[in-house]
């Protein structure tokens, strides 16, 4: 049984569809790739995965159990079990590193505070920002503020860890710093789900990429497969377009 | 012009200057009592009328009227209205609770316009971070949302508090003895015109005057980025 | 708390009190053309002017907007007085609102004025504009919609808090004819809340109005609410 299994879901921005019934299984230690053209929706999958879109319909099990949206307790307990990094890093303006990582663990989840502290300094010098702790965000590079995110994200000790096009907004020079950290998240075996446009980074990390387009999965499939070999034209068609580039 | 020499000398007798010095402090406490209950008032207000879902609808209508309304009528009626409404609510209250009550009234409707603002101005992003983190609205108001909302709040929430305190001279118009009554008083009791009310409008300028100097100050430096206002602080001994 | 609301009295005053609402938009309406004038022209002379007349105006702004509008009413009502100069409340009230709006206006119209910027200007002289055409196409437009708003703003407040002064000094404007009457028949809170509703009603019509305005002349989203 998948650890995350997605199944038909359809969301809607007003009344404009942006997800017509996607299905996704995501097992424990794999590394999802969602890749296809802006628009397609993939962004949205995670969106909703984490509770800031409610569903229309479909249904999404954690661990075999089924996940009702409508349920403020229940998107509370999911967001328990899942962490997303966003495009634009996202980090709280108003407080230091430390305390962008360290808040939700010890006021949310009232975690022991030297025990989070801790983990906290440890996580941000795997991110080789341990001379940064007490920085604010205003303070740091684009690349240095998404690499804080992520040990963020991955103080909250999170089951399944989403980023949404993380590197998209960074210069590209910035980008290898954060590639490199989650690169060693994915050799010790985080279960994640990304979205990306770096086509040879999701070569490298991915277990399996899933493409979409116009709100639907239209392919999914092991790296080489998918990226070397695509099936429907239109998957064709938008890695011709990628890979020229 | 002769008579206003004349009485210069009298006029600024110990007496009469103590007097305008005290109903200047009177201008000054109720405006500032006034407009800091209004301040968070307003914060009550807004935080109602951002109250999501259908069942807060009435709540959200609410907050919407009340501001609405007491923006758009004049002070000077609503001093009448909280005047003649507070003795059915209140026993013997005082001109001072009248006027306080008054300002407060028109504070909160104000000033929670420029809250608004202020917590729309903060990146709907910040919201999300904070929601998938599990920080539940209060949290995340209080923690997230306003700390970020305050530069762009504090300047023009003060720089109306002060222009207030020009507008509290409508408060004389019901025998509350502040600073224009007691320019009234004296007027009344033979010193001219001129010289009264032009002492009364000076004395206003010296409250009004530094305090903007303040405010534009303050509007400065709230601007600067977080981490260089920090710094600066950290100077200081 | 048992006031017996009696609104029959005030219903057949409410010619009267719709008189005193005319009475209110016209002097809104005046003191705020006088004030736009006395702005345009001080804002003019803040930026072209020599530096003396640079420091009077800025003498004029500080001293206007850092002192009670009330009080400098007072001082042309009872003041002049004493120099034989003797003006009816209505004079004095439209005269003493218009220099007041003129010192807010003068600092609005200055912040229009500081908002263009050199680049727009330049991109008129590539285009092979003279002078003239300069102002009144690009100019003259961008003033208009960077100050709209505040301008909109600023005729409210005038309508509202600064008409209503004129109560203080006996002028039967909506406020002032709400107070003659209910002296006379003491029925203070219900002439109030009808003068109340009053006011909404006519600073709705001039918000929909002004924000309409904005829209057609200037293609500004003014905010009603």
């Amino acid at each position: 049984m998948p650890h995350l299994e997605v199944r038909d879901v359809v969301a809607r921005y007003g009344s404009h569809e942006v997800l017509s019934g996607v299905s996704l299984d995501v097992d424990r230690g794999e590394v999802v790739a969602l890749v296809g053209p802006s628009g397609s929706g993939k962004s949205t999958v995670l969106r909703v995965l984490v509770g800031l879109l409610q569903p229309v319909s479909g249904s999404v099990r954690v661990g075999g159990q089924a996940v009702d949206y409508r349920s403020a307790g229940q998107v509370r307990a999911i967001r328990n079990r899942m962490a997303i990094v966003f495009q634009q890093y996202n980090l709280f303006q108003n407080m230091d590193v430390m305390r962008n990582v360290t808040l939700a663990p010890i006021r949310i989840k009232r975690r022991d505070r030297r025990e989070v502290e801790t983990l906290a300094v440890a996580l941000l010098e795997r991110v080789g920002l341990g001379q940064k702790l007490h920085a604010f965000p205003d303070e740091l590079s684009g690349g240095q503020q998404q690499r804080v995110a992520i040990a963020r994200a991955l103080a909250l000790r999170p089951e399944i860890l989403l980023l949404d096009e993380v590197t998209s907004a960074l210069d590209p020079e910035l980008v290898n710093e954060v590639l490199d950290v989650i690169r060693d998240l994915a050799r010790e075996g985080m279960t994640m789900i990304l979205v990306s446009h770096e086509m040879a980074f999701v070569r490298e990390v991915a277990d399996r990429v899933v493409m979409m387009d116009k709100g639907q999965v239209i392919e999914s499939g092991p790296p080489a497969e998918i990226l070397d070999a695509p099936r429907t034209e239109r998957a064709r068609e938008f890695f011709g377009k990628i890979l020229r580039h | 012009m002769e008579r206003i020499l004349e009485q210069l000398p009298r006029f600024l007798s110990q007496r009469n200057l103590v007097l305008l010095a005290e109903a200047a402090g009177m201008t000054l406490a109720m405006t500032a009592a006034g407009c800091l209950i209004g301040f968070l008032l307003a914060f009550v207000i807004v935080y109602l009328r951002q109250t999501p879902g259908r069942w807060a609808l009435p709540v959200r209508l609410a907050c919407i009227a009340y501001v609405e309304i007491f923006r758009r009528i004049p002070f000077l009626v609503i001093i009448y209205l909280v005047l003649f409404t507070i003795p059915l609510v209140l026993r013997d209250a005082s001109l001072f609770v009248i006027a306080v009550v008054s300002i407060c009234i028109y504070a909160t409707a104000y000033i929670s316009e420029i809250i608004r603002g202020g917590i729309e101005s903060v990146p709907r992003q910040q919201v999300e971070a904070a929601a998938t983190m599990n920080l539940g609205r209060p949290q995340t108001t209080l923690w997230v949302v306003l700390p970020q909302a305050m530069p762009v709040i504090v300047p023009p929430a003060v720089a109306f508090g002060v222009s207030f305190i020009k507008d509290t001279a409508l408060v004389s118009q019901i025998g509350m003895f502040e600073l224009t009554f007691r320019g009234k008083e004296l007027n009344n009791q033979g010193y001219s015109a001129v010289l009264v009310f032009g002492t009364i409008a000076f004395v206003y300028f010296l409250m009004s005057w530094p305090l903007n100097l303040w405010g534009q100050y303050l509007e400065k430096r709230l601007a600067a980025p977080r981490s260089q206002r920090r710094r600066r602080t950290l100077r200081q001994p | 708390m048992n006031y017996t609301f009696q609104f029959g009295v005030v219903w057949r005053d409410l010619g009267a009190l719709m008189d005193g609402a005319l009475v209110t938009f016209q002097l809104g309406l005046l003191a705020f053309w006088g004030g736009a004038l006395i702005g345009l022209a001080g804002a003019a002379l803040k930026t072209f002017g020599p530096r003396p007349v640079r420091a009077l105006v800025d003498t004029y702004v500080v001293f206007l907007t850092n002192t009670p509008a009330l009080i400098q009413i007072y001082f042309l009502y009872f003041g002049l007085a004493e120099f034989r100069i003797r003006w009816s409340g209505e004079f004095c009230l439209l005269l003493g609102l218009t220099l007041n709006a003129g010192a807010y206006l003068t600092m609005i119209m200055r912040a229009g004025f500081l908002s263009v910027r050199r680049a727009e200007m330049e991109a008129g002289e590539v285009l092979g504009m003279t002078r003239l055409q300069q102002i009144s196409y690009i100019i003259a437009p961008h003033i208009a919609r960077t100050i709209y708003p505040a301008l909109a703003n600023f005729f409210i407040v005038i309508l509202v808090m600064g008409t209503s002064i004129g109560a203080v000094i006996g002028v039967d404007e909506l406020t002032g004819t709400a107070i003659t009457l209910a002296t006379v028949n003491y029925r203070w809170l219900e002439y109030f809340t009808v003068v109340a509703g009053l006011y909404i009603v006519l600073t709705l019509i001039a918000s929909v109005g002004l924000a309409l305005f904005g829209r057609w002349a200037f293609r500004v989203k003014a905010r009603v609410f």
